[in-house]
Protein backbone atom coordinates (compact mmCIF):
# COMPACT_ATOMS: atom_id res chain seq x y z
CA UNK A 1 0.00 0.00 0.00
CA UNK A 2 1.28 3.44 -1.17
CA UNK A 3 -0.32 7.07 -1.38
CA UNK A 4 0.03 9.04 -4.28
CA UNK A 5 -1.48 11.54 -6.17
CA UNK A 6 -3.23 10.50 -9.38
CA UNK A 7 -4.71 12.54 -12.47
CA UNK A 8 -8.34 12.28 -13.07
CA UNK A 9 -8.86 10.84 -17.34
CA UNK A 10 -12.27 11.44 -16.54
CA UNK A 11 -15.83 11.39 -14.99
CA UNK A 12 -18.74 9.61 -16.43
CA UNK A 13 -22.12 9.40 -15.73
CA UNK A 14 -23.17 5.43 -16.26
CA UNK A 15 -26.68 5.93 -15.55
CA UNK A 16 -28.52 7.70 -12.86
CA UNK A 17 -26.30 8.24 -10.05
CA UNK A 18 -24.00 6.07 -11.05
CA UNK A 19 -20.76 7.13 -12.13
CA UNK A 20 -17.54 6.11 -13.24
CA UNK A 21 -14.48 7.85 -12.60
CA UNK A 22 -10.89 6.35 -14.48
CA UNK A 23 -7.94 7.99 -12.53
CA UNK A 24 -4.30 7.43 -13.93
CA UNK A 25 -2.02 6.07 -11.04
CA UNK A 26 0.70 3.58 -12.23
CA UNK A 27 2.22 2.89 -9.18
CA UNK A 28 -1.07 1.96 -7.56
CA UNK A 29 -2.88 0.26 -10.66
CA UNK A 30 0.52 -2.17 -11.09
CA UNK A 31 -0.48 -3.56 -7.41
CA UNK A 32 -3.62 -3.94 -8.30
CA UNK A 33 -5.72 -7.56 -7.35
CA UNK A 34 -9.84 -8.21 -8.01
CA UNK A 35 -11.63 -7.20 -4.73
CA UNK A 36 -9.08 -4.52 -3.49
CA UNK A 37 -9.86 -1.35 -2.70
CA UNK A 38 -8.47 1.88 -2.09
CA UNK A 39 -9.11 4.74 0.13
CA UNK A 40 -9.54 8.42 -1.98
CA UNK A 41 -8.97 12.21 -0.20
CA UNK A 42 -12.14 13.62 -2.56
CA UNK A 43 -10.84 17.14 -1.74
CA UNK A 44 -8.01 18.96 -0.48
CA UNK A 45 -9.59 20.54 2.42
CA UNK A 46 -10.81 19.39 5.59
CA UNK A 47 -14.44 18.89 4.32
CA UNK A 48 -15.54 15.72 4.18
CA UNK A 49 -13.11 14.89 6.68
CA UNK A 50 -12.49 11.44 6.21
CA UNK A 51 -11.71 9.72 3.20
CA UNK A 52 -13.54 7.47 1.14
CA UNK A 53 -13.19 3.72 0.45
CA UNK A 54 -13.87 2.74 -2.98
CA UNK A 55 -13.37 -0.70 -4.00
CA UNK A 56 -11.27 -1.31 -7.75
CA UNK A 57 -13.66 -2.03 -10.41
CA UNK A 58 -10.71 -2.04 -14.05
CA UNK A 59 -7.63 -1.41 -14.13
CA UNK A 60 -6.71 -0.59 -17.78
CA UNK A 61 -2.78 0.03 -18.00
CA UNK A 62 -1.97 2.58 -15.39
CA UNK A 63 -5.61 3.59 -15.48
CA UNK A 64 -8.04 2.27 -12.31
CA UNK A 65 -11.52 2.96 -12.86
CA UNK A 66 -13.97 3.55 -9.52
CA UNK A 67 -17.42 3.07 -9.89
CA UNK A 68 -19.90 4.48 -7.00
CA UNK A 69 -23.49 5.58 -6.64
CA UNK A 70 -24.52 9.78 -5.09
CA UNK A 71 -24.82 8.76 -1.98
CA UNK A 72 -23.46 11.92 0.00
CA UNK A 73 -21.06 15.26 -0.37
CA UNK A 74 -18.06 12.99 -0.54
CA UNK A 75 -19.34 11.10 -3.92
CA UNK A 76 -21.38 14.56 -4.99
CA UNK A 77 -17.90 16.79 -4.82
CA UNK A 78 -15.70 13.43 -6.77
CA UNK A 79 -18.70 13.03 -9.09
CA UNK A 80 -18.06 16.80 -10.01
CA UNK A 81 -14.51 15.85 -10.57
CA UNK A 82 -12.55 17.22 -13.90
CA UNK A 83 -10.41 15.47 -16.29
CA UNK A 84 -6.72 16.45 -14.80
CA UNK A 85 -7.69 17.19 -11.57
CA UNK A 86 -5.52 15.75 -9.00
CA UNK A 87 -6.87 13.26 -6.20
CA UNK A 88 -5.18 11.45 -3.69
CA UNK A 89 -5.37 7.64 -3.37
CA UNK A 90 -4.41 5.36 -0.73
CA UNK A 91 -4.05 1.67 -2.19
CA UNK A 92 -4.36 -0.90 -3.03
CA UNK A 93 -6.07 -1.95 0.19
CA UNK A 94 -7.60 -5.33 1.88
CA UNK A 95 -7.34 -8.95 0.84
CA UNK A 96 -10.00 -9.49 -2.73
CA UNK A 97 -11.09 -12.41 -3.79
CA UNK A 98 -9.03 -15.57 -4.52
CA UNK A 99 -9.64 -16.94 -8.20
CA UNK A 100 -7.87 -19.91 -7.29
CA UNK A 101 -9.35 -23.31 -7.58
CA UNK A 102 -10.80 -26.26 -9.31
CA UNK A 103 -14.36 -24.97 -9.57
CA UNK A 104 -15.58 -24.59 -13.04
CA UNK A 105 -18.80 -21.94 -12.91
CA UNK A 106 -18.47 -18.55 -11.19
CA UNK A 107 -21.08 -17.47 -10.14
CA UNK A 108 -21.34 -13.21 -9.53
CA UNK A 109 -23.90 -12.47 -7.15
CA UNK A 110 -24.12 -8.41 -7.43
CA UNK A 111 -26.79 -5.84 -5.59
CA UNK A 112 -26.89 -2.33 -6.56
CA UNK A 113 -23.03 -0.59 -6.70
CA UNK A 114 -21.71 -4.38 -5.03
CA UNK A 115 -21.34 -4.72 -9.12
CA UNK A 116 -18.50 -2.94 -9.08
CA UNK A 117 -15.17 -4.89 -7.96
CA UNK A 118 -16.47 -7.82 -10.73
CA UNK A 119 -14.90 -6.48 -14.13
CA UNK A 120 -11.35 -6.47 -12.58
CA UNK A 121 -12.38 -10.16 -11.35
CA UNK A 122 -14.05 -10.76 -14.79
CA UNK A 123 -10.70 -9.67 -16.17
CA UNK A 124 -8.37 -11.67 -14.07
CA UNK A 125 -10.19 -15.13 -13.79
CA UNK A 126 -9.34 -17.98 -16.39
CA UNK A 127 -10.64 -18.03 -19.52
CA UNK A 128 -11.98 -21.33 -18.70
CA UNK A 129 -14.56 -20.50 -16.31
CA UNK A 130 -17.92 -20.43 -16.87
CA UNK A 131 -19.00 -16.51 -15.48
CA UNK A 132 -22.75 -16.17 -15.03
CA UNK A 133 -23.29 -12.47 -13.61
CA UNK A 134 -26.77 -12.63 -11.22
CA UNK A 135 -27.11 -8.77 -10.66
CA UNK A 136 -30.26 -7.06 -8.71
CA UNK A 137 -31.46 -4.33 -7.89
CA UNK A 138 -35.07 -2.32 -6.44
CA UNK A 139 -35.90 -1.33 -9.89
CA UNK A 140 -34.42 -1.31 -13.60
CA UNK A 141 -32.59 2.05 -12.83
CA UNK A 142 -30.58 0.19 -10.50
CA UNK A 143 -29.55 -2.87 -12.62
CA UNK A 144 -25.73 -2.06 -13.17
CA UNK A 145 -24.42 -4.16 -16.58
CA UNK A 146 -21.03 -2.30 -16.68
CA UNK A 147 -18.50 -4.84 -18.19
CA UNK A 148 -20.13 -7.94 -16.62
CA UNK A 149 -20.80 -11.15 -18.46
CA UNK A 150 -23.83 -13.21 -19.21
CA UNK A 151 -25.54 -11.33 -17.66
CA UNK A 152 -29.21 -12.09 -15.45
CA UNK A 153 -30.85 -9.85 -14.03
CA UNK A 154 -33.52 -9.46 -11.26
CA UNK A 155 -35.54 -6.68 -9.96
CA UNK A 156 -37.31 -6.57 -6.44
CA UNK A 157 -40.37 -4.59 -8.37
CA UNK A 158 -40.58 -6.71 -11.30
CA UNK A 159 -39.27 -3.78 -14.20
CA UNK A 160 -36.78 -5.88 -15.55
CA UNK A 161 -35.98 -9.71 -15.38
CA UNK A 162 -36.78 -12.04 -12.65
CA UNK A 163 -39.59 -10.30 -10.04
CA UNK A 164 -37.56 -10.49 -6.95
CA UNK A 165 -34.73 -10.51 -5.30
CA UNK A 166 -31.03 -11.44 -6.29
CA UNK A 167 -30.85 -14.58 -3.65
CA UNK A 168 -34.12 -15.68 -5.47
CA UNK A 169 -33.56 -15.22 -8.56
CA UNK A 170 -30.12 -17.16 -8.04
CA UNK A 171 -31.76 -19.84 -6.46
CA UNK A 172 -34.03 -20.34 -9.49
CA UNK A 173 -31.04 -21.10 -11.48
CA UNK A 174 -28.89 -23.15 -9.13
CA UNK A 175 -30.23 -26.11 -10.04
CA UNK A 176 -27.98 -25.91 -13.46
CA UNK A 177 -24.61 -26.09 -10.90
CA UNK A 178 -23.13 -28.22 -9.13
CA UNK A 179 -21.68 -27.32 -5.95
CA UNK A 180 -18.34 -29.20 -6.45
CA UNK A 181 -17.05 -27.46 -9.48
CA UNK A 182 -19.03 -23.82 -8.37
CA UNK A 183 -18.06 -20.66 -6.94
CA UNK A 184 -19.86 -17.84 -5.65
CA UNK A 185 -18.48 -14.13 -5.55
CA UNK A 186 -20.49 -11.81 -4.13
CA UNK A 187 -20.82 -8.21 -3.41
CA UNK A 188 -23.47 -5.88 -2.54
CA UNK A 189 -25.93 -4.49 0.36
CA UNK A 190 -25.48 -6.35 4.40
CA UNK A 191 -29.10 -7.98 3.90
CA UNK A 192 -28.31 -9.51 0.61
CA UNK A 193 -24.77 -11.10 1.65
CA UNK A 194 -26.58 -12.38 4.88
CA UNK A 195 -29.08 -14.00 3.06
CA UNK A 196 -26.71 -15.31 0.39
CA UNK A 197 -24.18 -16.60 3.24
CA UNK A 198 -27.08 -18.58 4.78
CA UNK A 199 -28.37 -20.17 1.33
CA UNK A 200 -24.87 -20.80 -0.15
CA UNK A 201 -23.39 -22.65 3.45
CA UNK A 202 -26.45 -24.68 3.54
CA UNK A 203 -26.04 -25.74 0.36
CA UNK A 204 -22.33 -26.53 0.54
CA UNK A 205 -21.34 -23.84 -2.34
CA UNK A 206 -18.38 -22.16 -1.96
CA UNK A 207 -18.73 -18.74 -1.61
CA UNK A 208 -16.87 -15.21 -0.95
CA UNK A 209 -18.49 -12.04 -0.04
CA UNK A 210 -17.17 -8.41 -0.70
CA UNK A 211 -18.28 -6.34 2.67
CA UNK A 212 -18.40 -2.42 3.25
CA UNK A 213 -18.21 -0.90 6.19
CA UNK A 214 -17.24 2.45 7.94
CA UNK A 215 -13.98 3.24 8.07
CA UNK A 216 -11.34 5.79 8.62
CA UNK A 217 -7.83 5.05 7.59
CA UNK A 218 -8.31 1.80 5.26
CA UNK A 219 -5.19 0.02 6.18
CA UNK A 220 -6.06 -0.90 10.05
CA UNK A 221 -4.67 1.40 12.85
CA UNK A 222 -8.20 3.14 13.49
CA UNK A 223 -9.85 -0.08 14.08
CA UNK A 224 -12.80 1.13 13.12
CA UNK A 225 -14.32 -1.12 10.53
CA UNK A 226 -14.65 -3.81 13.07
CA UNK A 227 -16.70 -7.07 11.67
CA UNK A 228 -17.80 -9.91 13.82
CA UNK A 229 -16.01 -12.96 12.56
CA UNK A 230 -17.34 -16.87 13.52
CA UNK A 231 -14.31 -18.90 15.81
CA UNK A 232 -12.23 -15.69 16.32
CA UNK A 233 -10.90 -14.40 19.66
CA UNK A 234 -10.87 -11.02 18.02
CA UNK A 235 -13.60 -8.87 15.83
CA UNK A 236 -11.78 -8.81 12.00
CA UNK A 237 -11.73 -5.42 10.04
CA UNK A 238 -13.20 -5.21 7.29
CA UNK A 239 -10.21 -2.83 5.53
CA UNK A 240 -7.65 -5.28 6.38
CA UNK A 241 -8.99 -8.78 7.04
CA UNK A 242 -11.26 -8.35 4.15
CA UNK A 243 -13.22 -6.90 2.54
CA UNK A 244 -13.69 -9.93 1.25
CA UNK A 245 -14.05 -12.74 3.23
CA UNK A 246 -15.00 -16.46 3.44
CA UNK A 247 -18.89 -16.58 3.88
CA UNK A 248 -18.28 -19.11 6.70
CA UNK A 249 -15.94 -16.39 8.44
CA UNK A 250 -18.03 -13.73 9.31
CA UNK A 251 -21.40 -13.04 10.84
CA UNK A 252 -23.18 -10.42 9.50
CA UNK B 1 22.19 26.16 6.77
CA UNK B 2 19.77 24.00 9.12
CA UNK B 3 20.72 24.27 12.55
CA UNK B 4 17.96 24.03 14.25
CA UNK B 5 17.55 22.13 17.65
CA UNK B 6 14.34 20.21 17.49
CA UNK B 7 15.12 18.18 20.75
CA UNK B 8 12.37 18.54 23.83
CA UNK B 9 12.78 16.94 26.90
CA UNK B 10 9.91 15.70 28.49
CA UNK B 11 11.45 15.56 32.09
CA UNK B 12 13.82 12.78 32.03
CA UNK B 13 12.88 12.07 28.91
CA UNK B 14 15.05 13.25 25.54
CA UNK B 15 13.08 13.29 22.33
CA UNK B 16 15.09 14.14 19.08
CA UNK B 17 11.78 16.27 17.80
CA UNK B 18 8.96 17.11 19.41
CA UNK B 19 6.44 15.18 17.18
CA UNK B 20 5.05 12.20 18.89
CA UNK B 21 2.49 9.76 17.77
CA UNK B 22 -0.78 9.49 19.69
CA UNK B 23 -2.18 6.12 21.41
CA UNK B 24 -4.92 4.48 19.66
CA UNK B 25 -4.20 5.97 16.53
CA UNK B 26 -1.14 3.69 14.80
CA UNK B 27 -2.01 0.94 16.34
CA UNK B 28 1.53 -0.58 17.23
CA UNK B 29 3.46 0.46 14.66
CA UNK B 30 3.63 -1.78 11.55
CA UNK B 31 1.00 -0.80 9.38
CA UNK B 32 2.35 3.23 9.31
CA UNK B 33 5.33 2.38 8.84
CA UNK B 34 4.54 1.65 5.51
CA UNK B 35 3.79 5.42 5.23
CA UNK B 36 6.43 7.32 7.45
CA UNK B 37 9.78 6.69 8.64
CA UNK B 38 9.19 6.39 12.14
CA UNK B 39 12.82 6.61 13.04
CA UNK B 40 12.14 10.28 12.44
CA UNK B 41 9.38 11.10 14.48
CA UNK B 42 10.26 11.84 18.14
CA UNK B 43 8.12 8.92 19.99
CA UNK B 44 5.40 6.90 19.36
CA UNK B 45 2.90 5.76 21.93
CA UNK B 46 1.09 2.49 21.29
CA UNK B 47 -2.35 1.85 21.60
CA UNK B 48 -3.48 1.30 25.31
CA UNK B 49 -2.56 -2.49 26.76
CA UNK B 50 -4.20 -3.60 29.13
CA UNK B 51 -3.54 -7.04 31.92
CA UNK B 52 -5.67 -9.09 29.12
CA UNK B 53 -6.95 -9.17 25.82
CA UNK B 54 -10.14 -6.55 25.09
CA UNK B 55 -12.13 -7.62 22.25
CA UNK B 56 -13.63 -3.59 22.30
CA UNK B 57 -17.08 -2.65 21.34
CA UNK B 58 -18.71 -3.91 18.52
CA UNK B 59 -19.68 -2.31 14.77
CA UNK B 60 -20.45 0.72 14.32
CA UNK B 61 -17.77 2.30 16.35
CA UNK B 62 -16.76 5.45 14.52
CA UNK B 63 -18.72 7.86 11.96
CA UNK B 64 -17.48 11.03 10.67
CA UNK B 65 -18.56 14.82 11.94
CA UNK B 66 -18.24 18.25 11.11
CA UNK B 67 -14.32 18.75 11.12
CA UNK B 68 -13.68 15.56 13.06
CA UNK B 69 -15.19 11.76 13.91
CA UNK B 70 -16.43 10.20 16.80
CA UNK B 71 -15.05 7.01 18.09
CA UNK B 72 -15.87 4.36 20.73
CA UNK B 73 -13.44 1.65 19.72
CA UNK B 74 -13.59 0.55 23.50
CA UNK B 75 -9.88 -0.47 24.07
CA UNK B 76 -9.65 -3.15 21.79
CA UNK B 77 -6.04 -4.55 22.44
CA UNK B 78 -3.98 -7.18 22.01
CA UNK B 79 -2.99 -7.67 26.13
CA UNK B 80 -0.02 -7.73 28.09
CA UNK B 81 1.00 -10.98 26.83
CA UNK B 82 1.30 -10.84 23.23
CA UNK B 83 1.95 -6.75 23.48
CA UNK B 84 5.73 -8.22 24.96
CA UNK B 85 5.79 -11.20 22.55
CA UNK B 86 4.55 -10.05 19.35
CA UNK B 87 4.55 -6.11 18.94
CA UNK B 88 7.77 -4.98 20.94
CA UNK B 89 10.26 -6.44 18.61
CA UNK B 90 8.91 -4.20 15.61
CA UNK B 91 8.73 -1.29 17.88
CA UNK B 92 12.52 -1.91 19.44
CA UNK B 93 14.11 -1.57 16.10
CA UNK B 94 12.34 1.30 14.37
CA UNK B 95 14.80 3.74 16.05
CA UNK B 96 12.64 6.08 17.66
CA UNK B 97 11.50 6.41 21.79
CA UNK B 98 8.93 4.01 22.79
CA UNK B 99 5.93 4.74 24.91
CA UNK B 100 3.37 2.72 25.96
CA UNK B 101 0.18 3.33 27.09
CA UNK B 102 -1.61 1.68 29.53
CA UNK B 103 -5.27 1.04 30.02
CA UNK B 104 -6.48 -0.61 33.56
CA UNK B 105 -9.98 -1.06 35.15
CA UNK B 106 -8.55 -1.11 38.37
CA UNK B 107 -5.57 0.43 40.52
CA UNK B 108 -4.21 -3.22 40.58
CA UNK B 109 -4.14 -3.40 36.82
CA UNK B 110 -2.51 -0.29 35.98
CA UNK B 111 0.32 -1.23 38.25
CA UNK B 112 0.69 -4.78 37.10
CA UNK B 113 1.02 -3.46 33.33
CA UNK B 114 3.71 -0.61 34.24
CA UNK B 115 5.52 -3.32 36.55
CA UNK B 116 5.73 -5.83 34.07
CA UNK B 117 6.70 -3.42 31.15
CA UNK B 118 9.30 -1.71 33.44
CA UNK B 119 11.65 -4.83 32.59
CA UNK B 120 11.39 -4.37 28.71
CA UNK B 121 14.70 -2.35 27.80
CA UNK B 122 13.17 -0.79 24.72
CA UNK B 123 9.87 1.12 26.80
CA UNK B 124 11.58 4.28 27.67
CA UNK B 125 7.97 5.99 29.49
CA UNK B 126 4.66 5.20 30.31
CA UNK B 127 1.58 7.62 29.16
CA UNK B 128 -0.94 6.23 32.03
CA UNK B 129 -4.96 6.34 30.25
CA UNK B 130 -7.06 7.58 32.93
CA UNK B 131 -9.44 9.47 30.11
CA UNK B 132 -11.01 6.84 27.37
CA UNK B 133 -14.26 7.46 27.48
CA UNK B 134 -15.43 4.57 25.71
CA UNK B 135 -15.30 1.58 28.21
CA UNK B 136 -17.51 0.95 30.97
CA UNK B 137 -15.13 0.43 33.70
CA UNK B 138 -11.86 2.00 34.12
CA UNK B 139 -11.34 4.85 32.09
CA UNK B 140 -12.88 8.05 32.55
CA UNK B 141 -14.57 6.69 36.04
CA UNK B 142 -11.00 6.91 36.92
CA UNK B 143 -10.47 10.27 35.01
CA UNK B 144 -12.92 12.33 36.23
CA UNK B 145 -11.84 12.03 40.15
CA UNK B 146 -9.07 13.53 41.11
CA UNK B 147 -8.25 11.51 43.99
CA UNK B 148 -8.34 8.59 41.47
CA UNK B 149 -5.70 9.99 39.57
CA UNK B 150 -3.27 10.96 42.50
CA UNK B 151 -3.86 7.43 44.17
CA UNK B 152 -3.05 6.14 40.09
CA UNK B 153 -0.27 8.27 39.65
CA UNK B 154 1.57 6.91 42.88
CA UNK B 155 0.99 3.73 42.86
CA UNK B 156 2.05 3.54 39.45
CA UNK B 157 5.38 5.64 40.38
CA UNK B 158 6.54 3.28 42.51
CA UNK B 159 6.60 0.56 40.66
CA UNK B 160 9.25 2.46 37.51
CA UNK B 161 12.05 4.93 37.70
CA UNK B 162 11.20 5.62 33.79
CA UNK B 163 9.09 8.65 32.78
CA UNK B 164 4.82 8.61 34.00
CA UNK B 165 3.18 11.20 31.48
CA UNK B 166 -0.60 10.65 33.11
CA UNK B 167 -3.00 11.40 30.00
CA UNK B 168 -5.97 13.69 31.13
CA UNK B 169 -9.53 14.33 30.02
CA UNK B 170 -10.76 17.37 28.74
CA UNK B 171 -14.38 16.43 30.57
CA UNK B 172 -13.78 17.75 33.44
CA UNK B 173 -14.63 21.53 34.77
CA UNK B 174 -10.89 22.00 35.93
CA UNK B 175 -8.01 19.99 34.54
CA UNK B 176 -5.79 21.88 36.51
CA UNK B 177 -6.61 20.00 39.56
CA UNK B 178 -5.70 16.98 38.02
CA UNK B 179 -2.36 18.44 36.44
CA UNK B 180 -1.67 19.15 39.61
CA UNK B 181 -2.69 15.98 41.33
CA UNK B 182 -0.26 13.90 38.78
CA UNK B 183 2.81 16.63 39.54
CA UNK B 184 2.41 15.95 43.39
CA UNK B 185 2.52 12.29 42.82
CA UNK B 186 5.70 12.47 40.61
CA UNK B 187 4.42 12.58 37.49
CA UNK B 188 6.94 13.86 34.77
CA UNK B 189 4.24 15.16 32.42
CA UNK B 190 0.80 15.43 31.56
CA UNK B 191 -0.89 14.82 28.12
CA UNK B 192 -4.01 16.63 27.30
CA UNK B 193 -6.23 15.99 26.27
CA UNK B 194 -7.98 13.13 25.13
CA UNK B 195 -11.22 13.11 23.33
CA UNK B 196 -14.34 14.72 24.43
CA UNK B 197 -17.58 12.92 24.81
CA UNK B 198 -20.31 13.48 21.67
CA UNK B 199 -22.83 11.97 19.97
CA UNK B 200 -24.76 11.38 16.54
CA UNK B 201 -27.93 10.13 15.62
CA UNK B 202 -29.15 8.97 12.02
CA UNK B 203 -32.24 11.75 11.39
CA UNK B 204 -34.29 9.00 9.77
CA UNK B 205 -33.72 5.47 12.09
CA UNK B 206 -33.67 7.68 15.02
CA UNK B 207 -30.92 5.75 15.95
CA UNK B 208 -26.70 6.86 17.07
CA UNK B 209 -24.60 6.07 14.67
CA UNK B 210 -22.65 4.55 16.70
CA UNK B 211 -23.56 1.58 18.77
CA UNK B 212 -21.94 2.70 22.40
CA UNK B 213 -24.51 5.59 21.75
CA UNK B 214 -21.65 8.01 22.76
CA UNK B 215 -17.97 8.40 21.55
CA UNK B 216 -14.85 10.37 21.43
CA UNK B 217 -14.77 13.52 19.42
CA UNK B 218 -11.23 13.93 18.19
CA UNK B 219 -9.65 16.15 14.69
CA UNK B 220 -10.12 20.10 14.34
CA UNK B 221 -13.18 20.25 15.71
CA UNK B 222 -11.36 19.93 19.28
CA UNK B 223 -8.50 21.69 19.07
CA UNK B 224 -9.67 25.48 20.52
CA UNK B 225 -11.06 23.23 23.21
CA UNK B 226 -7.64 21.38 23.38
CA UNK B 227 -5.49 24.54 23.42
CA UNK B 228 -7.65 26.04 26.27
CA UNK B 229 -7.06 23.11 28.18
CA UNK B 230 -3.07 23.12 27.09
CA UNK B 231 -3.09 26.87 28.26
CA UNK B 232 -5.07 26.36 31.63
CA UNK B 233 -2.17 23.96 33.02
CA UNK B 234 0.84 25.98 31.35
CA UNK B 235 -0.49 29.09 33.51
CA UNK B 236 -1.10 27.36 36.76
CA UNK B 237 1.19 24.16 37.04
CA UNK B 238 4.95 23.62 36.51
CA UNK B 239 4.82 20.37 34.21
CA UNK B 240 5.61 19.60 31.06
CA UNK B 241 2.66 19.00 28.51
CA UNK B 242 2.64 17.19 25.48
CA UNK B 243 -0.31 18.87 23.28
CA UNK B 244 -3.17 16.85 21.74
CA UNK B 245 -6.63 17.51 19.96
CA UNK B 246 -6.90 17.87 16.22
CA UNK B 247 -3.29 18.65 14.89
CA UNK B 248 -3.51 18.55 11.34
CA UNK B 249 -0.58 20.28 10.26
CA UNK B 250 2.97 22.09 11.70
CA UNK B 251 0.81 25.07 11.93
CA UNK B 252 -1.46 23.81 14.51
CA UNK B 253 2.03 22.39 16.30
CA UNK B 254 3.25 25.43 16.59
CA UNK B 255 0.10 26.89 18.52
CA UNK B 256 -0.09 24.30 20.95
CA UNK B 257 3.59 24.76 21.88
CA UNK B 258 2.92 28.57 22.06
CA UNK B 259 0.16 27.44 24.37
CA UNK B 260 2.22 25.47 26.77
CA UNK B 261 3.12 22.21 25.29
CA UNK B 262 6.68 20.73 25.32
CA UNK B 263 5.87 18.21 22.52
CA UNK B 264 2.45 17.38 20.68
CA UNK B 265 0.96 14.15 19.41
CA UNK B 266 -0.58 13.40 16.49
CA UNK B 267 -3.70 11.62 16.31
CA UNK B 268 -6.77 11.76 13.67
CA UNK B 269 -4.65 12.86 11.33
CA UNK B 270 -2.80 9.38 10.48
CA UNK B 271 -6.14 8.20 9.30
CA UNK B 272 -6.11 10.55 6.60
CA UNK B 273 -3.03 11.87 5.96
CA UNK B 274 -0.58 9.10 7.20
CA UNK B 275 2.88 10.99 6.14
CA UNK B 276 1.74 14.25 8.36
CA UNK B 277 4.77 13.73 11.13
CA UNK B 278 7.33 13.91 8.34
CA UNK B 279 5.79 16.91 7.24
CA UNK B 280 5.28 18.47 10.69
CA UNK B 281 8.55 17.60 11.46
CA UNK B 282 9.77 19.41 8.51
CA UNK B 283 7.01 22.81 8.73
CA UNK B 284 8.54 23.29 12.72
CA UNK B 285 12.06 23.10 11.23
CA UNK B 286 11.32 26.06 8.64
CA UNK B 287 9.23 27.84 10.70
CA UNK B 288 12.17 27.80 14.08
CA UNK B 289 14.85 28.85 10.75
CA UNK B 290 12.10 31.61 9.47
CA UNK B 291 11.49 32.95 12.96
CA UNK B 292 14.71 32.98 13.95
CA UNK B 293 14.13 30.33 16.81
CA UNK B 294 17.96 28.07 17.12
CA UNK B 295 15.99 26.01 19.30
CA UNK B 296 12.22 25.16 18.97
CA UNK B 297 12.26 24.35 22.92
CA UNK B 298 12.09 27.88 23.41
CA UNK B 299 8.66 28.10 21.79
CA UNK B 300 7.25 26.12 24.71
CA UNK B 301 4.98 28.72 26.35
CA UNK B 302 5.68 31.52 24.59
CA UNK B 303 2.43 32.76 24.69
CA UNK B 304 2.03 37.02 25.16
CA UNK B 305 -1.18 37.39 27.12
Amino acid sequence: MIEKDGIVESVEELQTDIFILKVKAPQIAVLAKPGEFCNIKVSDSIFPFLRRPFSICDVEDDVITFQFNLVGEGTKLLSQKKKGDTINIIGTLGVGFNLLGNYENALIVAGGIGAAPFPFLIKNISEKKNIISFVGGRSKKDIIKYKLKNIIASTDDGSEGFHGNVVELLDSEIHKYDSANTKIFACGPNPMLRALSKYSIERGFACEISTESVMACGFGICQGCNIEGKDFDRFLLVCKDGPVFKAEDVIL
Amino acid sequence: MNNVDLSVKIGSLVLQNPVMLASGTVGYGNEISDFTDLSKIGGIVTKSVSLNPRKGNPPNRITETASGMLNAIGLANVGLEAFIKDKIPFLSDIGSTLICNIAASSIEEYVECTKTLDAEDSVKAFEINVSCPNVKEGGLIFGNDVNNVRVITEKVRAVTNKPIIIKLSPNTASIKEFAQAAKDEGADAVSAINTLIGTSFDIYSKKPKIKNITGGLSGPAIKPVALSKVLEISRNVDIPIIGIGGIMNWKDAVEFMICGASAIQLGTVNFINPSASEEIIKGLNDYCIETGLSKISDLTASYLL
